[in-house]
């Protein structure tokens, strides 16, 4: 008889001691559901453009097949300085100073890893992407939550992130517009983040992957502000201002010794993103803005029917600035939020992404993404609100 | 835009009153507001997309035609004059080698070709037609024809 073995044993314990994901188990369970709609997925309903997804069979004729430079094919990089100086005031050299990945979270997990000595502390504001605190343990560094709240907009508090801070905390991840919240940053809050980041000889980490899909008050990059450019790592993407999430685009634009170190990682992890998907990368950039505006247009009105619809049904839900989630609170029917989004699943059959996935900060709170047809929402809307007049009407 | 021409544009087919509900307006107001856009001449009026080769019944013909300006109207007194036929279902003023472009419909293709020659030859100004049948659709009206039902479906994957 063969020895009986315990495979765990070979995994480090590091890793064992890293939960799943929260939004993929709970899909597990939405899955089983037939005729469920599904405001859980982060990813734009919208298919990829034509146009782009035509110069993917474009490159593909052409036999552009190969290996890219680490950093990304040239004239993608020569693109995205372009479109990140126009939009976002702030300049970066092609040569040396963008780096192309796949996706942003291998961006951001390279970024990571590229700054964290052992035991550096890394702030974030919470509830937050799934990854961050993660890949901040993955890279040997500690994650510090900073809470943010709905009377806030969910941005954050400049005095909780000082009273925060300790020393050991090399930098500060910040992801505005937020998923799951939707909160944003006013340049006056990035202004006094700056002036704290300077203070405490920081490093700044900007997501700004949602940074096109913001509907009021328009989006500043905290690397454009003064001082800033060279103690920040600015971080985008293609996922979701274009509809190309399974193409898996992102980039980091940081001074040249910051992406020195992020190429480097990323040389030896995956050599380069895929070529064809950054000739894709390259359409979207020179020719996908109005597809983009016409997206973003779409949002903004599923967004402002569905937040309504939460309030009138006892779910307060603040109007989220950004993304394409609305993250109300459900703390008003006793019941934790991953109890809650059981419950709606169950008796709704909607599926809600429970907050708590999103940090302990998430607690009381779930994410729905606005993500589809308006004729979903309006389905989505109606379930709920009947199983809850009806939760209600049964206490 | 108008708000609720947005909508109806770009807004997927809602009824009247799904659209009432996402603009958060009552179905008065909404019906107000139809009626309102239809008097300033900005609705002209409603059709469903139909896939015109499901229909065996009808032939489609785009023609261009080459007209002599009038003295008093220009193209306009023409253009509007062939417009008033029930078979065209559309009529455009064009730059280029020719005046008019019409798209007619018709029940057979005799009589695309006799509302051809006894009715718009016969106009007096018109100089030349040119008739082009339509053989295939592809797209109409931003519809795909022939499209999966499994393109674009997203699968349930999430970070």
């Amino acid at each position: 008889m063969e020895e009986s073995i315990n495979p765990s044993k070979f995994v480090a314990k590091h890793i064992l001691d890293i939960p799943r994901s929260g939004i993929r188990a709970f899909f597990a369970i939405a899955a089983t559901m037939d005729d469920a709609i599904s405001l859980g997925i982060g990813e734009p309903d919208f298919v990829t453009p034509w146009h782009i997804r035509e110069a993917a069979i474009f490159a593909l004729e052409k036999g552009k097949t190969s290996y890219t430079d680490n950093l990304g094919l040239k004239r993608l990089r020569n693109e995205i300085s372009k479109y990140v100086e126009k939009n976002y005031s702030v300049s970066y050299n092609p040569e040396n100073e963008i780096v192309v990945g796949v996706g942003v979270s291998e961006i951001l997990d390279c970024t990571l890893r590229a700054i964290i000595n052992p035991g550096d502390m890394i702030m974030y504001h919470e509830p937050c992407f799934v990854s961050y605190s993660p890949s901040i343990s993955l890279a040997g560094g500690i994650p510090v939550a900073i809470k943010t709240r709905p009377e806030d907009n969910f941005s954050f508090n400049i005095d909780e992130m000082k009273a925060a801070w300790k020393p050991g905390c090399k930098a500060i991840l910040i992801n505005f517009p937020t998923n799951p919240t939707g909160g944003v940053a006013s340049r006056k809050q990035l202004e006094q983040l700056a002036a704290f980041v300077k203070e405490k000889d920081m490093l700044v980490i900007s997501d700004e992957i949602y940074s096109e899909l913001t509907y009021e008050g328009g989006h500043t990059s905290i690397a454009s502000l003064p001082g800033m450019r060279d103690r920040s790592v600015f971080i985008h993407g293609f996922s979701k201002a274009f509809a190309m999430t399974g193409f898996r685009i992102g980039y980091a634009c940081a001074p040249k010794a910051i992406i020195e170190g992020i190429m480097k990682i990323h040389q030896y992890e995956v050599m380069c993103a895929p070529i064809i998907s950054q000739e894709c990368a390259i359409e979207a950039l020179k020719n996908g803005k109005s597809d983009m505006e016409k997206m973003r247009d779409q949002y903004m009105r599923r967004r402002d029917f569905i937040v309504r619809r939460f309030n009138e049904m006892g779910l307060k839900c603040h109007l989220p600035s950004g993304t394409f989630y609305a993250f109300p609170n459900v703390s008003a029917f006793g019941m934790n939020s991953m109890e809650f989004a059981k419950c709606v699943l169950n008796s709704a059959k909607v599926a809600i992404v429970p907050g708590s996935a999103f940090g302990p900060s998430g607690e009381g709170y779930a994410r729905a993404s606005f993500s589809t047809s308006l004729q979903n929402l309006i389905k989505a809307a109606d379930r709920m609100e009947a199983a809850l007049d009806k939760l209600s009407a049964g206490k | 835009m108008d708000k609720l021409l947005k909508l109806m544009l770009e807004g997927e087919a809602l009824s009247t009153q799904q659209m009432g509900e996402v603009l958060g307006i009552s179905k008065e107001e909404l019906a107000k507001e139809l009626k309102s856009l239809a008097e300033a001449g900005v609705l002209l009026g409603w059709r469903p997309v139909i896939n015109p080769d499901v229909d065996q019944s009808v032939v489609r013909a785009a023609i261009e035609l080459r007209i002599t300006p009038d003295r008093d109207g220009g193209f306009d007194k023409l253009a509007q004059r062939v417009s008033k036929f029930d078979e065209v279902e559309s009529c455009y003023l064009m730059s280029g080698a020719f005046d008019l472009l019409i798209f007619v419909k018709a029940k057979s293709l005799r009589d695309v070709a006799s509302f051809v020659y006894e009715k718009l030859a016969t106009i007096n100004g018109v100089t030349s037609t040119a008739t082009h049948f339509f053989l295939r659709t592809y797209k109409q009206q931003g519809f795909l024809i022939e499209q999966a039902a499994s393109d674009g479906e997203k699968l349930n994957y999430s970070p």
